[in-house]
């Protein structure tokens, strides 16, 4: 048995898109070699997340809602995948690159003693090994990482958000759903969830088709406002320079580059950034880069795919117009 | 109980990382440096002395280059370090490389705490702290912007830790691992008294038989290639109009006809 398994990150059922894609890359591996993909789910309302699993192409599905998995947390998790895959050995498990993901499957690594591929953006298979690309020094270089002799463990991978193609969902698929019990008691666990406090509801960085994104040219935290109103015309995320965050004009979370996130929307509209190695390094696979800046020397304008030079809060607002009249 | 900060050298993040013709990656003349992220773990670590820690230690595995950020760390204030090195570690991947720094924070010894950056800026799996709370058998809690609460002498800990959709506040016991993220301190700058003492500083060198290292635990993922990103094809194309109602207009039908929006 070397099935390709997928663990669907969900809350309450409902899956994060990281997963769907994984999900579909799972899909292809597996019929590649003529095996079964397996997904699994835990915690609150998990047979939901399996049965839209199945209906998006898993032949099967584990699943556990015992009430130490209510929250995340990766003991029980961890735990509870590497138990299982201790048990069955797939020959693959397959996570969204997410901060969950690399928990659970950095963990699972250790209890397996496989090998992780992490943060991968493109997968062939090479006679059972998986031969993938994965972006190196923050970005700025791409690698292929593989796991020339994974012996009898599973090849482990967590994949990029928005680097591969959702699984497409048919309700008339059908499969089986097999329920699974925990791995720890709530006694052998000893990391408690005290609260959570929810970040509203922007729209998050690594899931964002379009990002507008602002540099030192906005002057000042209140220069961000013309960003937002587009942002939210486009149902874009904000985005933000290293140089700007430092300045505390926004918060770090909006942070994109080295030593923020790295991004690839299908849109990335950069406003008054300069374009400094590290921002470069953090969006430069988008697919359409907009730059607009008052220096037209700006090395954003070297990535960039098309260039306004100018004031930024002439043409952001004019854009917002602009985009709203086409929306309508 | 001591508080543990990991660390290694990466290329300073201005640096123009390439790819010679040998497939090797070279970053020219720029410099080592502290991996950026590790600034915030060791600053951590020294603002921790004052909550009850009795002692900070930093470790690095790797080569002599890796001493590059153990100095750094000392600078800023960290009382002691310990460089790992063996021909054997040599390609280490995630997987060995947690495994023996698991193994240095066994030896170090009475460590309540091991922090972690939340990455390394070069070949960053991410991985590396949970592989290494996994391996001690600590909990681990990745992504710590604040460490709410801390008692050695009872041994637990409170922390937020920053998820993709908001603040999880999580409570553990000690001891135990985090990785911390940009946002939990502002690193100090080293003192000129604090790069003198580094400078002198003689940094013991662990081998891997020093600190038990398990040859079973062999490294699983291997680089075949490197290569730089595919240039960018074609030029930027600047959208010129006498007013910028005309240019947002004309941009907006690009975008449309490439059916980018």
């Amino acid at each position: 048995m070397s099935d390709v398994w997928v663990w669907i990150e969900h809350k309450d059922g409902q899956a994060a898109s990281v997963s769907w894609e994984a999900l579909g890359l799972a899909r292809r591996l597996a019929d590649e070699q003529n095996v079964s993909v397996v997904a699994l789910a835990f915690g609150p309302s998990a047979a939901q997340a399996a049965q839209e699993a199945i209906e998006r192409g898993a032949d099967r599905a584990l699943v556990c809602e015992d009430a130490t998995l209510s929250e995340y947390r990766v003991e029980p998790y961890a735990g509870l995948l590497s138990k299982l895959a201790a048990e069955r050995q797939p020959g693959f498990i397959l996570a969204g690159a997410t901060t969950r993901g690399t928990d659970i499957m950095g963990a699972a690594s250790v209890d397996l003693r496989a090998g992780l591929l992490a943060d991968v953006t493109e997968v062939s298979l090479d006679g059972g090994r998986v031969l993938a690309t994965s972006p190196v020094y923050s970005g700025k270089l791409v690698a292929t990482v593989t796991i020339p002799e994974p012996g009898d463990t599973p090849q482990l991978l967590t994949v990029r958000s928005r680097a591969f193609a959702a699984a497409e969902r048919d309700a008339s698929r059908s499969g089986e759903v097999e329920t699974v019990e925990p791995a720890l008691a709530e006694d052998d666990i000893t990391v408690k969830v005290v609260g959570f406090e929810p970040a509203g509801n922007q729209v998050s960085l690594a899931d964002a088709a379009i990002i507008v994104s602002g540099g030192r040219g906005v002057g000042g935290p209140e220069g961000f406002e013309p960003l937002r109103e587009l942002a939210e015309t486009l149902g874009a995320a904000i985005g933000a320079s290293r140089a700007v965050v430092d300045a505390g004009w926004i918060p770090y979370e909006h942070q994109v580059g080295q030593t923020g996130k790295v991004v690839s929307p299908d849109l990335y509209i950069a406003c008054g950034i300069s374009g400094a190695v590290q921002h470069l390094a953090g969006m430069r696979t988008s697919k359409v880069i907009v730059a607009i800046n008052s220096d037209p020397e700006a090395p954003i304008f070297k990535v960039a795919h098309y260039g306004i030079v100018g004031d930024l809060f002439e043409i952001v607002p004019a854009l917002n117009e602009a985009f709203k009249q086409r929306l309508s | 109980m001591r508080v543990v900060v990991c660390t290694k050298e990466t290329p300073d993040t201005a640096a123009k990382v390439q790819v010679t013709p040998e497939g090797m990656v070279t970053w020219g003349d720029a410099p080592l440096v502290i991996n950026p992220w590790d600034e915030y773990a060791v600053e951590e670590a020294i603002l921790l002395t004052e909550r009850g820690a009795t002692g900070t230690t930093v470790i690095g595995a790797g080569t002599e280059d890796t001493k590059e950020a153990l100095k750094h760390a000392l600078a800023m204030g960290i009382d002691e370090a310990v460089l790992v090195s063996d021909p054997v570690l040599q390609g280490a991947d995630a997987l060995v490389t947690s495994h023996v720094l698991a193994k240095a924070i066994e030896k170090v010894g009475d460590v309540g705490l091991a922090i972690f950056g939340k990455m390394t800026t070069d070949g960053g799996t991410g991985a590396v702290p949970v592989q290494v709370g996994r391996w001690l058998g600590w909990p681990t809690l990745t992504y710590v912007f604040k460490i709410r609460e801390i008692d050695f002498g009872a041994g637990t800990i409170t922390v937020e830790r920053l998820l993709e959709e908001g603040k999880q506040i999580v409570q553990a016991k000690l001891p135990a691992v985090i990785s911390v993220v940009k946002d939990i301190n502002e690193p100090r700058y080293p003192s000129f008294m604090g790069i003198r003492k580094a400078s002198r500083a003689q940094i013991p060198t662990w081998s891997a038989e020093d600190i038990g290292v398990d040859p079973a635990v062999v490294s699983k993922v291997t680089w075949p290639e490197v290569r730089e990103l595919p240039q960018r094809e074609g030029e930027c194309e600047m959208i010129e109009a006498a007013t910028a109602a005309e240019a947002a207009a004309l941009l907006v039908d690009r975008l449309v006809e490439e059916k980018v929006i």
